[in-house]
């Protein structure tokens, strides 16, 4: 069985979660990774896609309608690529979770979106009810379209592969949309949602000037995002839309530093999916404790400065 | 005012529970002309409904004499009971459980879930014609010449600090020839209507109790569905009235809860903390292993009976169920009295409706000559020998009343304090050591209201109204320790920065809405007002 | 121009759904349901656009059983001025649900289809971007704001790390992400009024889609319970174990 993986890129740089995709993808056979953007870009991510372990075959479509990898060429590209492919893959990005799907019905196939566990090639493991349950699902489609959640794939070594690049022939149009522009902000804090690091206060800090001037510096160090648990919020040390929570939001960065907060099950709720979570408390028998991968005991007032100081 | 908009029916009823609904239906039986609507501040039927339950049939065979042919979730009759009397380490069994505790004999009665009945006879309600809108909740009374001419729903979209938001809705009048008032226990706009026509006059204070429930579902093999099993005593001491329920329902679900009494003295009391460790005593613990707790839920309760109803009619309206305390508390039912007098409510309304007059009062006479009347009298003077007498005693006394005076004693026992005047100060309170929850059997608070999904929209105005925080500081911290922080089942109540300065933080988030705050404050200082509709628990079905 | 809103009935978003204890699905029964809350966007933004005159009807559109017209009323009650519903079993998957909406479109023949993101139960993310491949249509998906300039759809998009602007030729679907907007709430008024506006059913199969599910699930389990990590003595250690140990810093 071959599989098709749509790598996306930035660029001209192949992005982490793609190299995740690949991984899940050498799971179901050997592996041919799509490439695409203008020209240039698409030379140079082929070139650095043909490096990654796993990779068997690059297929390289440099096309100025692809610049922005917009759905509608990317998935008639991807159609028209299909052929026998058994499986085709993305990592489920902003990207990946837009082309897809449109991909799939094009080709009459429900998809499979944000796969957590591969179990053969025709079954999967993926979250419903925002993560509350996962649910083991088997497709009946002879071709299955899947996209993969990066976080539970290592990502696939950069460098290892050797894989031949074969230029595709890029006839697809985009007759109906336009890219206009991009925004992404580099110098403000990440958004909560989309942060990868989060550090995130709590009753602990105490006031408003506290949870300012304690975890400021932190997240800065960090490039983190600010969070805060919904007593810190009540407070009035945060602002409401810093919360993390049942009843605010649901977050998954890859680290998840929690300051003073002692971890009602509202609070885990929102944060419990966090790849790694790290609590600073000083009781240490505060709930949160219990679901951190490293905990440690201790007054926040020294400990996140110092912190802040070692990073 | 003016933008608000306003629609007439005959009939307003607030309050989606079993006498609300039963109101609704019998009013469209007798006249299915009438324009009946029912307001609900739950997001759906059933939402805030919260009881053990085993009910009796007898007033929805009265109302829907064809109730099984119509599905009505009835489906676990009663089949064995157990009522015991706990020590630290044993129960003993009560023998003759139907000559000693008569009202406590379940034969012909039915455990179920209260909230799906409450869902079922919305749906039979909505076919009769009645108009139910869950989500808004009543939050004024409209009184125009001295006479009720309907509610208003609440606004909605006010921000935290009282402001308009950028969704603002202004609430609704809902104008009626007659509004009914069937908000359960504490009701709060019962307390306003209860204030402005002076309808306790004469009568003894109520008396509260505030249930705390769990349901669990529990491996098959242990599940014997129609077991019904109550208790008293331990943990609680003698002068307090109160005791567990555990029954086995449904595919393999068990209710569980604990009903204290509101005129509980030691300030250091918590009735969750009660809950939860009763649990592990030898007589219940056994039904929990191996289970998983689905659902939790509180809710307080009207004890005080016959003694304690207030008048029941005012000009332009009535109140009905637990927002009149038609609890039964021997028998700890109130679903069968609650069904009955919205009926009877229904019947008088519809008679007023023909003649034209301002005050339904024929309900209070037609209440006089039902069985609902009957039994209220019989049960009088069990919950007052508690509290008289303590439990022991108390019990004795109700033994002694069902066997030798069945009920027909020529005196009648009064309730001398309202809830709020027992408690005692801390200093002469003992404190209680309660287990830390082990979160296999017992659990914390906030895990606890986890279950109940409770949500409130974030930026609105604190519901929980404290009039005056000085008088916190003065009372309830200095002389009581703060037992709001223990008495709510939801963790709403927070005494902070305790070393310190002393200060109370309302988690109003949290608020299941068991009304307990308004009923046990010392100085009756917290009054409990509506959130925005839709706002508090979303029970599921189970509850 | 006309606005056609799919909207699907869910439970309730304050609702925690339990796995049932034999490991077959999730318990959904009995329990509240309501709109799916990016459908509410979806429904807020196309009715703002009515009210603004950029569009001059809503139509909202649910495919499921017959309580899902309790859906579709909460749509009228918000603002779309008529509604269809087409019965089919409940939740059908987005590739069904995409060929119900593509018969709908050619006979309804809106010049927007405005669909919530993702529905919260089953987490999809699929069926906006699945219509617009079968109709061949510009997709603006996971939007933030929508404009109408110069009768083309002006859409901001959530991407990683930022947002994105496309300009799409009318027709065009646009799936409502978050921050599009805050929806308002169903006055009572307006449910008492959303009574009366016109709600037609129709059966799925009279619209000769084949509705044959392409998954089936073999079972849904529990996440797996997060377990307490280690007890780090000092900052210096901790520093240690994030850089060598779980490699995120």
């Amino acid at each position: 069985m071959t599989v098709l993986v749509l790598v996306e890129t930035e660029a001209g740089q192949i992005r982490q979660a793609s190299r995740s995709a690949i991984t899940a993808a050498t799971k179901l056979g050997d592996v041919h990774a799509l490439v695409v953007g203008n020209a240039a870009d698409a030379d140079a991510a082929a070139a650095l896609a043909a490096k990654v372990t796993g990779v068997a075959k690059v297929l390289k479509a440099g096309a100025d309608v692809l610049t922005h990898e917009l759905a509608e060429p990317v998935a008639d590209l991807i159609v028209s690529l299909a052929g026998d492919y058994s499986h085709i893959v993305a990592a489920s990005t902003a990207v990946g979770k837009n082309v897809l799907p449109r991909a799939a019905a094009l080709l009459d196939v429900q998809p499979i979106p944000d796969v957590m566990a591969v179990i053969d090639a025709d079954t999967f493991v993926r979250p419903i009810y925002a993560g509350n349950a996962l649910a083991t699902v088997k497709s009946s489609d002879a071709k299955k379209v899947l996209t993969v959640r990066a976080t539970s794939f290592d990502p696939a070594p950069a460098e290892g592969g050797s894989a031949a690049i074969d230029a595709v022939n890029v006839t697809v149009q985009d007759t109906v949309s336009r890219f206009v522009s991009e925004h992404t902000p580099t110098s403000d804090r990440p958004e909560l949602e989309s942060a990868r690091v989060i550090v995130s206060g709590g009753r602990g800090l105490g006031s408003a000037e506290n949870f300012q001037s304690v975890l400021t510096p932190l997240a800065d160090k960090l490039g983190a995002a600010i969070g805060a648990s919904r007593v810190a919020v009540d407070s009035g040390y945060a602002e409401n839309d810093c919360q993390v929570g049942q009843t605010g939001k649901i977050v998954a960065p890859e680290l998840y530093i929690a300051v003073g907060i002692s971890g009602a099950i509202q609070h885990l709720a929102g944060m419990k999916d966090s790849k790694v979570i790290v609590a600073i408390n000083k009781d240490a028998d505060a709930p949160m404790l219990q679901v951190a991968d490293y905990a440690l005991v201790g007054d926040l007032f020294e400990a996140v400065p110092e912190l802040a100081k070692a990073l | 005012m003016s933008e608000r908009e306003a629609m007439e029916f005959d009939v307003v009823i607030v309050g989606g529970g079993p006498a609300g609904l039963a109101a609704a239906i019998r009013l469209r039986q007798l006249n299915p002309e009438a324009n009946v609507c029912l307001i609900e501040k739950g997001s759906e039927i059933g939402a805030h409904i919260v009881s053990g339950a085993v009910i009796e049939p007898r007033a929805l065979e009265e109302l829907f004499p064809d109730w099984l042919e119509r599905g009505a979730p009835l489906k676990t009759p009663v089949t064995e009971e157990e009522m015991y009397f706990l020590t630290e380490k044993k129960g003993f069994r009560i023998p003759a459980l139907d000559r000693v505790m008569p009202h406590l004999a379940n034969h012909g009665n039915y455990v179920v879930s209260l909230g799906d009945v409450c869902r079922w006879l919305a749906e039979q309600a909505e076919e009769l014609g009645v108009e139910i809108y869950p989500g808004f909740a009543g939050a004024e009374v409209l009184i125009e010449k001295n006479r009720v001419v309907g509610v208003a729903t609440g606004d909605m979209g006010i921000t935290r600090d009282g402001e308009k938001g950028p969704n603002y809705q202004p609430g609704m009048e809902l104008r009626a020839k007659y509004t009914l008032f069937a908000e359960g226990c504490r009701g709060s706009l019962t307390k306003q209507v209860m204030e402005h026509y002076n309808l306790r006059k004469g009568v003894d204070p109520q008396t509260y109790g505030l249930g705390i429930k769990e349901v669990w579902e529990i491996p098959a093999e242990n599940h014997r569905p129609g077991l019904v099993v109550h208790s008293f005593g331990w943990p609680l001491d003698d002068r307090t009235y109160g005791g567990a329920w555990l029954y086995h329902f449904g595919e393999n679900l068990v209710s569980y809860g604990f009903v204290t009494g509101l005129d509980y003295e030691n300030t250091w009391l918590s009735p969750f903390d009660e809950m939860q460790r009763t649990k592990l005593h030898p007589i219940f613990r056994k039904h929990f292993e191996g289970g998983r707790r689905l659902i939790y839920g509180a809710r307080a309760l009207s004890e005080g009976g016959l003694q304690s109803i207030p008048r029941l009619t005012f000009p332009g309206g009535a109140l009905l169920g637990d927002s009149a305390g038609f609890l039964n508390t021997p028998k700890i039912k109130g679903t069968h009295t609650a069904m009955k007098s919205g009926m009877l409510a229904a019947e008088a309304v519809i008679d007023a409706l023909k003649a034209e007059r301002v005050e339904p009062a024929a309900y209070t006479s037609l209440v006089r000559q039902s069985w609902l009347y009957d039994e209220l009298k019989s049960a009088r003077n069990v919950r007052p020998a508690f509290a008289r007498w303590g439990s022991k005693l108390g019990a004795l006394y109700a033994g002694f009343d069902a066997m030798v005076l069945r009920g027909k004693a020529p005196w009648t026992l009064h309730f001398k304090h309202a809830d709020n005047e027992t408690l005692k100060p801390a200093s002469l309170s003992t404190p209680i050591a309660y287990p830390k929850p082990d979160n296999t059997i017992t659990f914390d608070k906030l895990s606890s209201v986890f279950l109940s999904n409770t949500n409130h929209e974030e930026d609105q105005p604190v519901h929980l109204k404290v009039r005056n925080m000085g008088l916190w500081k003065t009372v309830n911290w200095d002389v009581f320790r703060s037992p709001e922080s223990r008495y709510c089942p939801a963790a709403v109540y927070e005494a902070v920065d305790t070393d310190a300065e002393a200060r109370l933080v309302i988690n109003s988030q949290n608020c299941v809405h068991c009304k307990t705050c308004d009923i046990k404050d010392p100085t009756q200082n917290i009054d409990w007002c509506t959130p925005e509709g839709a706002g508090g628990p979303n029970y599921p079905s189970g509850m | 121009m006309k606005i056609l809103v799919p909207v699907k009935r869910v439970v309730d978003y304050n609702i925690k759904v339990l796995v049932k204890s034999d490991g077959t699905g999730v318990e959904t029964a009995g329990l509240k349901m309501s709109m799916n809350p990016f459908d509410e966007i979806a429904v807020e933004e196309a009715v703002r656009l009515r009210e603004k005159g950029s569009a001059t009807e809503v139509i909202a559109v649910s495919i499921g059983v017959q309580q899902a017209q309790d859906t579709l009323r909460t749509a009228m009650a918000m603002g779309a001025d008529r509604s269809i519903l087409v019965l089919s079993e409940e939740s059908p998957e987005p590739l069904a649900v995409a060929k119900v909406l593509k018969a709908l479109v050619e006979r309804e023949k809106p010049d927007l289809v405005f669909l919530g993101k993702q529905a919260i139960d089953d987490d999809m993310n699929a069926t906006g971007q699945m219509l617009a491949g079968l109709l061949g249509w510009g997709q603006g998906t996971f939007a933030s704001k929508v404009e109408i300039v110069d009768g083309r759809a002006e859409v901001t998009r959530e991407i990683d790390g930022g947002t994105e602007t496309v300009s799409l030729a009318v027709p065009a679907i646009v799936t409502a992400d978050l921050r599009l907007n805050e929806p308002r709430y169903a006055s009572l008024p307006n449910i008492m009024k959303a009574k009366k506006k016109p709600l037609e059913t129709i059966q799925a199969a009279d619209l000769g889609v084949d509705m044959t599910r392409r998954l089936t699930t073999v079972s849904v389990a529990e996440p797996p319970v997060r377990k307490a990590g280690i007890k780090v003595g000092s900052v210096a250690e901790l520093v240690e174990k994030l850089r060598n140990e779980a490699k995120v810093i």
